[in-house]
């Protein structure tokens, strides 16, 4: 990492784009083109977070209201009636087919609209400019338009909860024969058209916003800016973007082929049914082949919504451990091996649908080995905390959490990848615990541990650690009290997706434990809210952030406290250094920003750094 | 009035809030932290102390909770591979939970240990290759050999039945299960869905196959102990899935895929009464595929008898057809002959 940069020739463009800018700074626009259609990676970034917010409060308060159903089945609801309306029967329960609505548009808000776009649209936008040292994304316009397809595509998802029959009930992954026919539940009707759509236009989103990340990182990096020297967090938007490209894809096609046997009559994933009194005339589809395509993009949507995660807390850790990440290299790759791996590994999910068994004898394998680079991450994460000087701000206890749900996830993944033991696991509740720790919490973790490191930059106020301390702790503790329990449910073989249990006396038990689960969901939940007062109030209220507060090496930092459209006044700066520089050997202070070339630092550099430092001026003064 | 009661809570939640921020930010200044100094303050020694508070809280209540509570999620097992399968699984669950505690050793006592002090420096250890080739070798073993134990198993258990079977099928359908058995020949009759109607609500071709006559569909499902037992999986509108939780089998049940599993129960319904101590208990059949409103609701009995008592409860059976004699008109006559029906 510590050669010279060959691809000088990237920056030329980054000159010519500087010129360009500089102009532009004078003329801001109005209100529409600076805070609506706006161009600027920065105000695009904020518009996903606050979008990602929004859902994620709905998307939360979705989980609670089921939640009641299955802890307190009991209850009274008919205090929800002016909210629900039919949705809660005359005898003030749920009513059935509104619970299957509400699991489903829980899961798809969390997975696409606040893990994909809440978390990816926000950190890619905000950070890959900022930390490669460019002036905005490669095409502003597209960026616009990809926020502004996502947008589209939350309006119709919303839309959707508010019609006569109902949202798509028929769950996240979308299963057909089930939503293809509106005789099998009233949500397959118009419900799941919308849901189509909106997710065609999602997908539209993402391809153009991964378009975008990918071209910027490959071409506008600053001078000096190697790929050896990019902070992890860019390492893993790039990757991130790589796979969205590959397999959103996929889902679209899915989705197509979905929408075509559902409005033009074709069989892809219809056979042999008789549904509502009649046999339907479709023959020879397969509702397996659905699987495969939609398992192709679903378990790689998984790390897309964990890398950029993972990215941030590298970042989190390394800053406030100020120590450099451990490995780093070993990182890149393990990051490279799981995104490769990510596309092989898909039917792990359809071990019990009458797979070919020797398919699932291959699929278990590859499955395992990824549990390889994710251990090596852990491994190198746990050293780099290792004789550190441990600075607890509230993104710092962030990134601990997710990699302690990480593992207590990642672990039983371990379990389920093994088809012998998937059998009996499979669409339980112990599929719940396993993904809501691995995927939702701890993807979740590194939204919030980004949002509290980069408050400072994106809003030039500190948010009040204070309370970030208390949301943390709740949130932390709250997570493992909903869905550790989870793991026990699971094991005695509840299976998810029931509205109720009391059906089976196999599942007559329990209730006390299923109580106490929603009982600490609700609390998780609201603790949510002094992150939401804590994050708005400090926008407008919060202490002026210092320059570079958490004393940080990447690029970000060197720019302006309230930085304008471009970025950095006057030229870009030139990287000399990988941004892992913290305690270094020798070094006054304890960090070197990558802006400092070796030959200013004579005290602490190796022997190797002294060379390059004699090299210097040939390579970065032409 | 509720909209009205929510604003009032929200605002005076937002009051309230507003007025803690405040507080906390007075104090801040009041103590001249500057915004964002990295000194150690009271706080941060108290999120390390919390870390190795959680660890004991935390694997204390684990460990409580998995050993006073066995009873209720280790469901008794009653087929051949369940206790293969199960063996696996503990043992896993041993390897994770040891590696699930030495990960927490390590990151909540870190904070602990090496929380920031003023006059102490990070160490420089910015990569060490043999370290990180002995956390890639280890954990490739030890997977390796889970995948091997796994394979083993999985092997064993997708081998084809055995030729000495006892078949069933299971229809899976908007909101139940319908079963069938092949009757005195033993053999289940071929089925069309478009011959599905509101009584034959399985299918049955009387047309092109007289095998059909004999076959009973009966409201519980009955098998013998110590036998192999073949499920004949499909569904007739929307996936299902079989789940027999206490014999360990799932199988997805697949409109125009027929699928199937196979297992050895090992286990009476009388015997595992006696073992639960619990004199209603009955083996369950639910689904684990959504498959609409009724998804949670579709269950059947499954009962494990003696073979003695199991044959005698065959035998019993009427076939379907003797109680809706208009089908029998179906089969053309001279293949009804032939067939001795
Ligand atoms: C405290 C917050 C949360 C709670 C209490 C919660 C609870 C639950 C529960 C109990 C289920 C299973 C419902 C059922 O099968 O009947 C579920 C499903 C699901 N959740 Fe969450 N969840 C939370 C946050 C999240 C997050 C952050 C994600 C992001 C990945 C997420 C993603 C999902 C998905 C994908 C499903 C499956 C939906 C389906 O079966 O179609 N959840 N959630
Ligand atoms: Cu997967
Ligand atoms: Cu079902």
């Amino acid at each position: 990492m510590e050669t010279i940069d060959t691809n000088l020739s990237k920056t030329q463009e980054t000159e010519s784009s500087e010129i360009h800018h500089s102009h532009e700074e004078e003329h801001h626009g109005n209100f529409w083109t600076k805070y609506i259609f706006s161009y600027d990676h920065k105000t695009i970034a904020k518009q996903y977070l606050i979008s990602g917010i929004f859902w994620a409060i709905i998307g939360g308060s979705m989980s609670v209201i089921f939640r009641l159903q299955l802890g307190f089945p009991d209850a009274d609801l008919t205090f929800l009636k002016p909210l629900f309306g039919r949705w809660i029967t005359e005898a003030g329960k749920l009513d059935q087919e509104f619970y299957l609505a509400l699991v489903t548009m829980h899961g798809t808000i969390m997975v696409f609209f606040v893990l994909t776009a809440g978390l990816s649209g926000t950190f890619s936008n905000f950070l890959i400019p900022l930390q490669i040292g460019a002036r905005d994304m490669a095409s502003g316009f597209m960026n616009m338009l990809s926020y502004w397809f996502f947008f589209a595509a939350s309006v119709v998802m919303f839309a959707s909860l508010f019609i006569e029959t109902g949202p798509a009930s028929g769950s996240w992954v979308a299963y057909p024969p089930l939503s293809a026919l509106p005789q099998a539940m009233s949500g397959s009707g118009l419900g799941m058209t919308l849901w189509l759509v909106s997710m065609a236009l999602f997908i539209v989103s993402t391809l153009l916003g991964g378009i975008n990340y990918i071209t910027t990182v490959v071409n506008l990096r600053t001078k000096g800016m190697s790929f050896s020297k990019l902070p992890l967090t860019i390492w893993a938007f790039f990757l991130t973007a790589i796979i969205g490209l590959l397999s959103f894809p996929v889902l679209l096609s899915a989705a197509l082929l979905l929408i075509f046997d559902r409005s033009f009559g074709t069989s892809f994933y219809l056979s042999d049914i008789y549904i509502g009194g009649e046999a339907l005339m479709n023959t020879g589809g397969s509702p397996i082949l659905y699987q495969h395509l939609f398992w192709f993009l679903g378990h790689p949507e998984v790390y897309i919504v964990l890398l950029p995660a993972l990215g941030i807390t590298s970042e989190v850790i390394a800053t406030n451990s100020r120590k450099p990440i451990f490995g780093y290299t070993a990182m890149i790759l393990s990051m490279l091996g799981i995104a490769f791996l990510s596309f092989i590994v898909w039917a792990h999910h359809m071990f019990v649908t009458g797979m070919n068994p020797f398919l699932g004898s291959v699929f278990m394998f590859l499955t395992l080995i990824i549990a390889v680079p994710s251990a090596v991450k852990t491994f190198n994460y746990l050293t780099t905390l290792w004789r550190g000087n441990l600075v607890f701000t509230p993104a710092m206890l962030f990134s601990i959490g997710l990699v302690s749900l990480f593992v207590s996830g990642g672990l039983t993944g371990i379990i389920l990848g093994n088809a012998a033991l998937d059998i009996q696991l499979h669409d339980t509740y112990f599929v719940v615990a396993h993904f809501h720790l691995v995927m939702g919490a701890a993807s979740f973790f590194g939204m919030l541990a980004g949002v509290y490191h980069w408050f400072p930059k994106m809003f030039g106020r500190m948010i009040n650690e204070k309370l970030g301390y208390v949301h943390f702790w709740m949130t932390f503790v709250g997570i493992y009290a909903v869905f550790f329990p989870m793991h026990y449910v699971g094991i005695a073989g509840f299976p998810r997706r029931y509205y109720t249990w009391t059906n089976f006396d196999t599942f007559n038990i329990f209730t006390d434990l299923n109580m106490f689960i929603s009982a600490a969901a609700i609390i998780t939940v609201s603790a949510q809210f002094i992150f939401v007062f804590n994050f708005f109030y400090s926008i407008f209220f919060g202490r002026k952030a210092p320059k570079n507060p958490w004393k940080s090496n990447t690029l970000e930092w060197t720019t302006p406290i309230n930085l304008g459209h471009g970025n950095w006044v006057g030229p870009i700066p030139t990287v000399y250094r990988w941004p892992y520089d913290y305690s270094k050997t020798g070094a006054k202070e304890d960090f070197i920003p990558q802006t400092v070339p070796y030959s200013e630092t004579p005290e602490s550099n190796t022997k190797r750094e002294n060379e390059l430092a004699k090299q210097e001026d040939t390579f970065y003064k032409k | 009035m509720i909209i009205l009661i929510a604003i009032a809570i929200v605002l005076v939640l937002g009051i309230l809030f507003g007025v803690i921020y405040r507080i906390l930010t007075l104090t801040d200044i009041a103590q001249k932290r500057q915004v964002g100094e990295q000194d150690i303050d009271i706080s941060n020694n108290v999120n390390a102390l919390l870390f190795g508070l959680l660890f004991f809280i935390g694997f204390g209540a684990f460990g409580w909770y998995s050993i006073t509570t066995t009873d209720m999620y280790i469901l008794p097992v009653a087929s051949e591979h369940g206790v293969r399968t199960d063996g696996l699984f503990w043992f896993t669950m041993a390897i994770i939970t040891t590696a699930l505690v030495l990960v927490h050793i390590v990151l909540f006592f870190s904070p602990l240990m090496f929380r920031y002090q003023k006059n102490r420096r990070a160490h420089w250890f910015p990569h060490d290759n043999k370290m990180e080739l002995i956390w890639t070798i280890i954990p490739a073993i030890v997977l390796a050999g889970l995948v091997v134990r796994g394979w083993f198993i999985w092997d064993d258990i997708t081998q084809p039945a055995p030729k000495e079977r006892v078949e069933v099928e299971v229809m899976g359908r908007q909101f139940s299960w319908q079963v069938r058995y092949g009757g005195k020949d033993g053999e289940i009759g071929r089925y069309d869905f478009r011959k599905i109607d509101a009584i034959n609500s399985m299918g049955m071709d009387f047309k092109n196959d007289p095998k059909n006559l004999d076959d009973f569909t009966p409201r519980e499902i009955h098998i013998p102990k110590g036998k192999p037992v073949l499920l004949k999986i499909r569904a007739r509108d929307v996936l299902h899935s079989v789940f027999l939780p206490h014999f360990r089998v799932k199988m997805d049940a697949v409109p125009g895929m027929p699928t199937s599993f196979w297992f050895t129960p090992t286990k009476t319904t009388k015997e595992m009464r006696q073992e639960t101590g619990n004199e209603k208990f009955n083996y369950e059949l639910a689904c684990t595929e959504i498959c609409g409103s009724g998804h949670f609701a579709m269950r059947m009995i499954v009962v494990v008898d003696e073979p003695e008592d199991y044959k005698k409860w065959y035998a019993e059976q009427t076939p379907w057809v003797e109680m809706n004699a208009d089908y029998m008109k179906e089969t053309y006559p001279d293949l009804r002959l032939a067939n001795n029906y």
